[in-house]
């Protein structure tokens, strides 16, 4: 019988995942792999990690990963791809890292069109540390730092980060997508595998925005988790190609 | 090879071109910035690159990015700047990245003065950012001295694995002076600097999980962790070798001055009036004020040596506590200290020598 799909090659068999139970980021570090697999990327991939549950695949991935310090890898990723242009840079990164304490990194990056390319997992809450109130918390969702809820007059409201670096010229490709079905695994799959070749195009700054879940500190089972993303973070991050250039 | 006037600066920034620096990033902030300016126009030259980053912080990570693909990085900055890029700079020393760095330092604590200072000293040698790591901290005297030790830091950076900081001041950043530069190296050395790297170096590898690149600046494994930290306790204790000092007419010496950088010069001008008019000082100048030179103190004949005269552009004084360490109490410690971005006066430091030589 014909084998039509297996494990991807650029995750080590004999590793056991970090990640809690029905967390996506396994889901969206398969598809990475299997982006670089399909499009033959995996000799020249750099991943530039930040800091968080973001970094916990880096013992069992097989391509070159280096971490960068908190909300800094797209500064990482700039230094890194200036100076070695053959190389496939991406950063991978959570909404604390990359909207919160990177955000100047996250935009002047933007903003410089650097030719890298962005992973940035949107769970709304601060994962590793312990569900404390992120960037994209939604207004009312509980955290650690926001036992209340997010309130708007005390915290503001969830940043929205392809809709604020849509407001640069420079930025080839912005995009929003989830792992919340299996249409839209394979969305966010062919969105980082365009953003990939938009780097290898030599087009510039590209960045999938991936609505993701966090079971553990939402405090829902897996499914219910799913549930909440359609019902509740969806409405508030749209899906879909905000800028295709 | 003939000799150029030169600022500081240029010099520092032309010396690391020289070097086979091709990467560069840098955030303004007086007084260095003709650092990143001269970067800006030489880059582009050379086949390099320059990025003025967003912030210094951002500035010291791409240094960290570009250093971990295998090019020779540096970045610059003074005082508060520095202190910025601490993150950037623990980061590079814990994942064994090699990069050099300037610190045109001023006046301090806080926004401090623009002027020329010394009070960036325990920042530089004992804690340039979280985790108890050490580095290489070069102080040159001289314009010419800045252009040797920045020539020489990449290699020490490179053959290290360590993030390798010169610590100079405004004087010496901002003031010209006819310097003999050091050799460019070709495109090919650049390249066969870099090619030497890429087994390292974050750049891709063939699917292989044993050989790939991982450059990692922390462990989850706290036995790991801790190996890692005593690989990197021996590679400082191996700096023994590495130490430079000026030691200037100490064998007889009645006051040995102890200085570093611009106020190491400005001693060294104090020993040569002093002994014009027969007065017996001395002077000892750490040139490597981290691995610091403490057994020159051993060269001075404390049987004759009234006081050691420590003189810094800091108040608190902080190269003191080094000096003591080297003098282990065999003589009283004096200091001659300005601070404020005010530069060393030498009628202050012969002054207090000559308040020592009438006890």
């Amino acid at each position: 019988m014909e084998k039509i799909y297996s494990r991807t090659k650029t995750i080590q068999e004999d590793k056991v995942s970090g990640f809690c139970p029905g967390c996506m980021h396994s889901t969206v570090v398969k598809l990475i792999g299997e982006a670089l697999e399909e499009m033959n990327l995996v000799e020249k991939a750099v991943m530039v990690t930040g800091i968080g549950c973001c970094g916990l695949h880096m013992d069992y991935i097989a391509y070159d990963t280096i971490t960068a310090p908190h909300g800094r890898a797209t500064a990482v990723a700039t230094g890194m791809k200036r100076t070695s242009p053959d190389s496939l840079i991406f950063t991978y990164q959570g909404d604390g890292d990359f909207a919160s304490i990177g955000l100047g990194e996250s935009i002047s990056a933007a903003n410089r069109g650097e030719n890298i390319t962005v992973i940035f997992i949107n769970n709304g809450i601060y994962g590793m540390t312990g569900g404390q109130m992120a960037p994209t918390t939604l207004l009312g969702m509980k955290a650690s730092t926001a036992p209340k809820g997010r309130i708007a007059e005390e915290h503001g409201y969830p940043m929205h980060m392809c809709e604020i670096l849509n407001q640069l010229t420079a930025p080839a490709y912005l995009v929003r997508t989830s792992c919340n079905t299996p249409q839209n695994v394979i969305k966010t799959k062919n969105a980082i595998k365009k953003a990939f070749q938009n780097q290898l195009d030599g087009k510039g700054f590209s960045m999938v925005e991936i609505v993701t879940s966090c079971p553990t500190n939402w405090g829902l089972d897996p499914l219910a988790a799913l549930d909440f993303i359609e019902q509740k973070m969806l409405p508030e991050f749209p899906l879909g190609v905000i800028r295709d250039r | 090879m003939a000799r150029v006037l030169m600022k500081g600066c240029e010099a520092i920034a032309e010396a690391a071109v020289r070097a086979g620096c091709r990467f560069f990033a840098g955030y303004p902030i007086t007084p260095q910035n003709e650092i990143p300016e001269y970067f800006s126009r030489r880059m582009p030259e050379v086949g390099g690159t320059f990025v003025q980053g967003e912030s210094e912080v951002a500035s010291v990570n791409m240094v960290y990015g570009a250093a971990s693909a295998g090019t020779r990085s540096m970045t610059s900055s003074s005082s508060p700047g520095i202190a910025l890029k601490s993150e950037g700079i623990s980061y590079a020393a814990a994942a064994r990245i090699p990069m050099v760095y300037a610190n045109i330092s001023r006046g301090g604590p806080g926004v401090g003065a623009i002027q020329p200072a010394q009070q960036d000293y325990f920042q530089a040698t004992k804690a340039s950012g979280n985790g108890g790591f050490e580095m290489m901290v070069l102080a040159p005297s001289t314009v010419q001295e800045a252009v040797d030790l920045t020539y020489k830091a990449f290699d020490y950076a490179d053959r290290d694995h360590n993030p390798v900081l010169i610590l100079a001041d405004g004087v010496i950043g901002t003031m010209m002076e006819p310097v003999e530069l050091p050799p460019m190296k070709s495109d090919e050395e650049v390249a066969a600097i870099k090619a030497a790297k890429a087994n390292w170096a974050c750049i891709g590898h063939k699917l292989d999980y044993a050989n790939r690149s991982w450059i990692q600046p922390g462990q989850w494994d706290t036995k790991k962790m801790q190996a890692e930290n005593e690989k990197a306790a021996a590679m400082y204790a191996s700096w023994e070798k590495d130490i430079q000092v000026e030691e200037y007419q100490v064998a007889d010496a009645e006051v040995v001055i102890a200085a570093y950088g611009i106020s190491g010069r400005i001693g060294k001008s104090v020993v040569d009036i002093c002994r014009a008019a027969g007065k017996k000082v001395g002077l000892i100048r750490p040139i490597t004020v981290h691995p610091f030179p403490y057994a020159a103190f051993d060269h001075i004949d404390y049987s004759v040596c009234k006081a050691i005269l420590d003189v810094e552009m800091s108040i608190p004084a902080q190269l003191v506590q080094d000096v003591r360490m080297g003098v282990k109490e065999r003589c009283p410690i004096e200091t001659c200290l300005c601070s404020g971005g005010n530069i060393m006066s030498r009628e202050a430091v012969l002054k207090a020598v000559d308040a020592i030589l009438a006890k």
